[in-house]
């Protein structure tokens, strides 16, 4: 049995920081209001910045603490709903900023569950034998996408990108990874692109910006987190004490203690530093843990939960021993 | 169903027993905001075996309202 292992990771976030306090000055909002729906205190927003720039120096950083160059990499993976373009791939931008000369590169839409889908992807490729060296990214420029004037979305979403070397390995680091979608529900976040307009037909695109419906989304993310980490606990014949961490996607601070709470766990266990970032979506998670090892926090042989839901509707779990 | 109902509110309301009278308002009175009604909303889901529309909540103001929603559910 292959194996596949984080070897690196890392993270970047644009310098500029947007607070409750400046939004305030932006659309009729205040700090106190977000941060008791949501936990959010600041978020990143890039001053031109695109998703390949973020994208490219979170990249740098997970190859600097794998200790590999990027002419070793066979494949990169890019998760984002943000692309600098629909076409070329953001992925085939950061092998050129990059100098990743060596990897086949593709973008992932999964919404915020993007950076889960990549671990499943990158590790069931490596089981293959097909690719030994994955670079997965999540990276996000949200801000682009954003209704300024929308006080129900702009307060929550901020612009960041991880990444991470995943390679074949004889220990069993990425232990399981779960990936679903729900394409039922497709309306509940929805990022439009063009309207349709040629000398045949139109159809007005329904949304010009990002469109949330907030409270519907709150039942789906309480609901599949739950269930979802229960079943991969379930699987792996985990308690609630075995597990040193979860690291959810930083969407809500609500989601997340609403779920702990509905786990019976400890909600120290939930890693959260959305206050400080807001949802980056497919960066969350990747942007979490990169702090996390900056902080010491991971510690070798540490069982950790990844959880991820979003537009899609996507959702997934992993299972990692640091 | 009321009295499992009143334990429910106060439990994911954080609000006294007392407070929780027919006439009590969602929102000025037991001070919930949209996303405590979502974590009632599925409390209430589980307990009573009944689907709520998210689109239905903007009508259900007081307790009230919400025992009347959930018997009708039922009915």
């Amino acid at each position: 049995m292959i194996h596949a292992e984080i070897l690196g990771i890392g993270s970047y976030a644009p310098e500029a920081v947007m607070s409750n306090v400046d939004l305030e000055k932006i659309v009729e909002t205040s700090d106190e209001w977000i941060q008791s729906r949501t936990g959010i205190v600041n978020r990143h927003i890039s001053e031109g910045e695109n998703t390949s720039d973020l994208a490219m120096k979170a990249a740098i950083a997970a190859l600097k603490d794998a200790g590999m160059e990027p002419e070793e990499l066979d494949m990169i993976l890019l998760a984002t709903i943000t692309p600098d373009h629909l076409s070329p791939s953001t992925a085939a931008l950061v092998q050129k900023k990059i100098g990743a000369k060596n990897a086949v590169a593709m973008d992932v839409s999964a919404g915020c569950t993007g950076f889960i889908y990549l671990l499943d992807l990158a590790r069931n490729l490596i089981a293959s034998g097909s690719y030994q060296k994955i670079l997965v990214i999540g990276a996000e420029v949200l801000s682009k996408h954003i209704d300024w004037t929308d006080r129900n979305t702009c307060i929550l979403f901020g612009d960041g990108a991880g990444a991470a070397v995943i390679s074949k390995s004889e220990r069993n680091g990425i232990q399981d990874t779960n990936i679903y979608t729900d394409g039922d529900m497709n309306d509940l976040i929805v990022i439009p692109t063009k309207s349709v307009k040629n000398p045949l037909g139109a159809i007005e695109a329904e949304y010009h910006a990002l469109a949330m419906k907030g409270q519907d989304v709150f039942k789906f993310a309480t609901k599949v987190v739950t269930k979802s980490l229960k079943e991969i606990m379930k699987a792996h014949e985990l308690t609630n004490d075995d597990i040193r961490w979860v690291v959810p996607h930083q969407a809500n601070k609500r989601i997340i203690d609403f779920a702990a709470s509905k786990l019976k766990m400890d909600p120290e266990k939930f890693y959260m530093n959305l206050d400080e970032y807001g949802n980056t979506s497919a960066a969350s998670i990747p942007l979490a843990l990169s702090e996390m090892k900056q902080k010491g926090l991971l510690v070798k042989g540490d069982k950790i939960l990844l959880v991820g839901f979003g537009a899609g509707l996507t959702w997934g779990t992993a299972l990692i021993e640091w | 169903m009321i009295e499992k109902l009143k334990e429910i509110l106060v439990e994911e309301l954080d609000v006294e027993m007392e407070a929780v009278t027919l006439e009590a308002k969602f929102k000025e009175d037991l001070e919930a905001d949209s996303l405590d009604m979502m974590q009632l909303v599925m409390e209430i889901e589980e307990e009573f075996e009944i689907e709520v529309e998210t689109e239905e909540l903007a009508t259900i103001l007081t307790v009230g309202d919400l025992v009347a929603y959930i018997e009708k559910k039922q009915a």
